[in-house]
């Protein structure tokens, strides 16, 4: 023992860390004692969610909630794991995942063309700002009942809710963004001689692009949530109808299991985003610059 | 005699009720190069973004090559008293701005860069710059088209003194090799009498014009010459009002401060 340990201090001179704990020196490399600090900083985001699954285990194990009730983490884990196999999962997770991405495409794509259109003339927001404030005031639900009378219940109402969802977020904050771009930049764009979509695309869109990317995730997350008040109420597919799926049947595993799915899917596809967020916006001179 | 490059004549120009500029005139002809000096708030900066293009509220006449100012003119260049690069630009695409897409790909990109001591840097951020770095960039963005009439507003006031001078010297070697005219802000004096062939010295409240100092010297010139500092002097007489004793505060000092009270230094008659 002590032979090694001279050998670790011979190789990790002075400068590198070292935890001494009781006499036992030990001296890591600094580069896994970096990547242990970090995932240390990792782990233990996993620490509370483990400890309740062990205690939520526990509490139905010792009977003292029913198990028809709170199905216990192992039997959602089975019910997922069937679900998986049969295919259904996968049925469920593609359709509202493809109805979540092209409403929210359908509606963030309008909310970036308004928002050009309100942020940049003064004519367009007279027109158009005081009518989507009040169109935003209304409860998302209260245009279900709207939207089935008009579009009858296949996809076209479910789109159009989730459409809704996603085009408010985006709208503000884009056009917030571009109401803060710095007038010293935009005279700038005017002496090199940019007007018009030019001084759009090279001076107003990327000074807005942090807000947008703000916006966008906002509207994403939003998309969801439609998208569940949309299948709960009229679908024979999707995790919002595997949800009335599961209440129907009395089944609080598939409920339980549907509302796992929808928080990775919403979790993994607001990683995407902030992936892209943090590629496009290096630039950005913030607090909070990760790589510092 | 060479053509007059601008011909300003601003009567008047004020924000809301608070008049900035109260009757500026002079002319510049081609190739010269010509130093505004005057206390903070005269009116410099308001007199390049009218000549710019950037300011129309205004009375007066301003001809650049016979022709009203315009944003963007191919004949003139801006430089502004801060460097406002486009932050999501790297110092490259920054100063090949004005030539658009792929414009830090451009070979007059990586001289400028040489030459304003940046050749390290083409693909640093705006954030990693310090402010001397971001203001040589921004210097280099102006000189990248080679305008007839390049405006400077204190262009070099963020600098280091060593950099500066060759800021100056580049400035003047570029100039002369593309005739450009030069319309330069300063508060240095040694800076304004090095570099120009005049010198115009304005006063605030309103901002007008009190005199001018011409430098009869020729280039490259020696910047320790004796007569340098003489009509650097001239220039600091004008700056005061006329009178020499610019340094005396005695009276001033006795007058506006009770013993034991901070300087009030708002009164003195000096600023810049
Ligand atoms: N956008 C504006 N709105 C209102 N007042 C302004 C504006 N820009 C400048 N002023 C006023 O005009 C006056 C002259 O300003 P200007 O920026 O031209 O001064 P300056 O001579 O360049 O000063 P400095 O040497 O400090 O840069 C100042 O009193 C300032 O308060
Ligand atoms: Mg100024």
């Amino acid at each position: 023992m002590g032979h090694a340990e001279e050998q670790t201090i011979e190789r990790f001179p002075a400068e590198t860390t070292r935890v001494s704990r009781g006499g036992w020196t030990w001296g890591p490399h600094p580069g896994l004692a970096r990547w242990l600090a970090r995932w240390g900083g990792r782990r233990r985001a996993f620490v509370v969610p483990l400890g309740l699954l062990l205690v939520w285990e526990g509490v139905v194990a010792a009977g003292w909630v029913s198990a028809y009730l709170l199905p216990p983490p192992s039997e959602i884990g089975r019910t997922l794991l069937e679900l998986a196999a049969s295919g259904r999962l996968f049925e469920h997770v593609g359709v509202s995942t493809l109805r979540v991405l092209v409403g929210f495409s359908i509606g963030a794509s309008l909310a970036l063309i308004v928002g050009a259109l309100v942020g940049l003339s003064r004519r367009a927001e007279d027109y158009l700002d005081p009518t989507l404030q009040a169109l935003r005031a209304i409860p998302s639900l209260a245009w279900v009942p709207l939207l089935l009378l008009w579009l009858g219940i296949d996809e076209a109402p479910k789109i159009t809710l989730i459409a809704i969802g996603a085009f408010f977020p985006v709208y503000l904050n884009f056009v917030a963004g571009i109401a803060n771009v710095d007038r010293k930049l935009v005279e700038v764009g005017a002496i090199f001689g940019l007007t018009g979509f030019e001084l759009i695309r090279r001076i107003f869109l990327p000074a807005a692009l942090p807000n947008l990317f703000t916006g966008l995730r906002g509207g994403l997350s939003l998309a969801w949530m439609f998208l569940v008040a949309a299948e709960l109420i009229a679908a024979t597919r999707g995790l919002g109808y595997l949800l009335t799926d599961g209440r129907e049947l009395g089944r609080a595993d598939l409920v339980i299991s549907a509302i796992i799915v929808l928080a990775l899917l919403g979790k993994l596809s607001d990683g995407v985003l902030q992936w892209l967020e943090r590629h496009s916006l290096v630039w950005r001179d913030g607090y909070d610059s990760r790589r510092a | 005699m060479t053509d007059v490059l601008l011909d300003l004549s601003v009567d008047e120009k004020s924000f809301l009720s608070h008049r900035v500029i109260d009757a500026i005139r002079f002319a510049v002809p081609g190739g010269e190069i010509v130093s505004l000096v005057g206390p903070s708030g005269c009116g410099k900066s308001t007199l390049l973004r009218i000549v710019a293009g950037l300011d129309t509220q205004y009375c007066g006449t301003v001809r650049i090559k016979g022709a009203p100012p315009q944003v963007h003119s191919p004949d003139v260049g801006l430089i502004f008293q801060e460097p406002r690069l486009m932050p999501w630009l790297t110092v490259a695409e920054n100063i090949g701005f004005e030539l658009g897409r792929l414009g830090d790909r451009h070979p007059r990109v990586k001289e400028l860069l040489a030459e304003v001591g940046l050749a390290g840097f083409p693909d640093a951020y705006p954030k990693q710059l310090s402010g001397g770095m971001a203001q040589r960039t921004a210097i280099a963005r102006g000189l990248l088209s080679r305008p007839a009439l390049l405006l400077l507003d204190e262009p070099f006031s963020a600098v280091d003194a060593f950099t500066r001078m060759r800021l100056q010297d580049l400035i003047l070697a570029l100039a002369a090799r593309h005739g450009t005219t030069l319309l330069l802000v300063t508060h240095d004096i040694a800076e304004a009498v090095y570099v120009s062939d005049r010198v115009i010295v304005m006063a605030s409240e309103p901002g007008r014009v009190t005199g001018e100092v011409r430098i009869d010297l020729a280039r490259p010139r020696e910047r320790r010459h004796p007569q340098l500092a003489a009509w650097g002097a001239q220039v600091l007489t004008l700056l005061n009002g006329g009178t020499i004793d610019y340094l005396d505060l005695t009276d001033e000092l006795a007058a506006q401060t009770p013993p034991g009270y901070p300087i009030a230094t708002e009164h003195l008659a000096f600023a810049l």
